[in-house]
């Protein structure tokens, strides 16, 4: 299968910082991407990236021909000034869409003559999504997509971009800064630390002991958690010490170590 | 009704008619300072217009759009903020263009005239420039009015959608420049970001959609230019000042009427 997107050792510097180090990343159509990290992990600069926003400094970004995006961003500021229904910003990125079906399938059916300005964190959150459902994309890139959800709410939009990536076909690459609860219709897990830490399917490390004991085997069944093997060290200076774990997978590809 | 008020009121709602739309998108995008910063470098396009002997108008237009470039290329930079940098080139400016005013002895400018506007003054060759320059900065905003509409709302967003940002930021820098170059005959200087922004505030609380807000902006700019102008023939006031004057009282009448 022909990758949507594909990032090859991707590095963007800000000056003196490095902000992605040798990236690589494959978003295929169907399958669900989660991109997890601390803060100041890139992950932003990942999406800029992805997204063509942001040229990387060295590394190549393919994208396929004629790929439409949609983008849900982590919040908008849309100036207060600026007079704006949700019907209005949905006809913006589709002009001739099914508008209250979309709101409807986001659970925000509600919204459609309401103004943007007016909308809560949770409903604006919705509301994005369905509009970049709109454009029929083949690629759906999501940065904390639950922001201001419920926890309810949270498990619906989840359950919604899982049947988005398995019934329509789309690709979906999805960041959080949650380092613990991922979604369990991931298909694989990159641990983002300005280098990939680690990158792998959930399920796998989802029967780890570890995980077994922090979590419980009742949140296990809705929810994966991705506790990678660590087999490196973070010095305080940025750089990376690998560490020979009992589950080292290091493979002669492995730049640090 | 004399011709020079004749010709002054048309000048005036073509700049108005124009600087309506223009004005939600500084209010939009908070240009604002911009605006404040190609106004503040008129002066230094004048002494440039008469030191390269060319009409002093065309010299502000030429500064303006000059200027529009360069501060729409320093957005890439992140050491200083931008208010920062205009505020550097506002001031700079201003103060250049006084020193080297001061250094041509043998020409006399009307400095009050520049800085608070000489309406009175347009002849019917203004009046054709302004309403035609109005009409084709009019027509280029509404051919660029989605992608600049996505980009107010949110400029990555817009770029993930396939919007060309980088060119449509730097169009509308230009014309944005460009009206703040006419509208510096209507209203001199020192109020010039005011005939922009004051009628695309009181329109904003009329406005349920963005083109409802720019036609409003117009019909408001309009309405301050027909009364301030009346007010100044009345009253023997500075016809400018006075045009701001009308628009700071429409809105607040706007805002009275929202309660």
């Amino acid at each position: 299968m022909t990758a949507l997107i594909h990032l090859d050792k991707v590095s963007v510097r800000y000056g003196a910082q490095t902000a992605l180090a040798a990236v690589s990343l494959n978003v295929e159509a169907g399958k669900i991407i989660t991109v997890i990290g601390p803060n100041g992990a890139g992950k932003s600069t990942l999406i800029k990236v992805a997204l063509g926003l942001l040229p990387p400094d060295s590394g190549t970004v393919s994208r396929r021909p004629g790929l439409i995006v949609g983008y849900v961003p982590q919040r908008l500021n849309i100036p207060a000034a600026l007079p704006l229904s949700v019907r209005r910003f949905l006809a913006m990125a589709a002009a001739k869409g099914d508008w209250p079906a979309a709101l409807g399938r986001v659970g925000a059916g509600h919204v459609l003559h309401r103004q943007m300005l007016e909308l809560s964190g949770g409903e604006l959150q919705r509301v994005m999504l369905a509009r970049a459902l709109l454009r029929q994309p083949d690629l759906l890139v999501l940065d904390e997509p639950v922001g201001g959800v419920d926890m309810t709410g949270q498990a619906e939009i989840y359950d919604l971009i899982a049947a988005v990536a398995r019934d329509e076909g789309r690709g979906v690459l999805l960041v959080s800064h949650d380092l613990h609860v991922v979604m369990a219709a991931t298909d694989e897990v990159v641990c983002l630390n300005r280098h990939v830490c680690c990158a792998g399917h959930p399920e796998a490390v989802s029967r780890h002991p570890e995980y077994l004991a922090l979590f419980g085997p009742r949140v296990a069944a809705s929810l994966a958690v991705y506790t990678h093997v660590h087999d490196h060290a973070h010095l305080a200076d940025g750089r990376v010490e690998h560490v020979h774990g009992p589950h080292c997978d290091h493979g002669g590809g492995c730049a640090h170590g | 009704m004399d011709e020079f008020l004749t010709r002054a009121l048309v000048a005036g709602l073509g700049l108005a008619l124009a600087a309506g739309p223009f004005g939600c998108f500084v209010v939009w995008r908070r240009m604002a300072y911009f605006g404040d910063t190609l106004a503040h470098s008129a002066l230094l396009g004048v002494v440039f217009g008469m030191l390269t002997g060319i009409e002093p108008s065309l010299g502000i237009v030429l500064l303006a759009v000059v200027l529009a470039v360069v501060l729409s290329l320093s957005q890439g930079q992140k050491r200083l903020a931008s208010d920062t940098v205009l505020g550097i080139v506002a001031h700079g400016a201003l103060a250049t263009g006084l020193v080297a005013l001061s250094l041509l002895q043998s020409v006399r400018v009307n400095l009050m005239g520049w800085l608070l506007g000489d309406i009175l003054a347009v002849g019917w060759t203004d009046v054709a420039v302004i309403w035609a320059g109005g009409g084709l900065a009019l027509l280029a905003l509404w051919r660029l009015w989605p992608t600049l509409l996505a980009m107010s709302v949110d400029e990555d967003l817009a770029a993930a959608e396939g919007h060309n940002v980088a060119r449509a930021r730097l169009v509308l820098m230009l014309l944005v420049a460009l009206v703040v170059a006419g509208a510096m005959k209507v209203v001199g200087v020192l109020l010039v970001t005011a005939l922009l922004i004051i009628p695309a505030a009181a329109a904003r609380s009329l406005a349920r959609t963005p083109e409802q807000m720019a036609v409003w902006a117009a019909l408001l700019g309009m309405a301050a230019v027909i009364s301030g102008l009346g007010g100044s023939w009345r009253f023997d006031t500075p016809s400018g000042p006075s045009v701001v004057v009308a628009a700071v009282v429409l809105f607040g009448l706007v805002q009275l009427n929202r309660r």
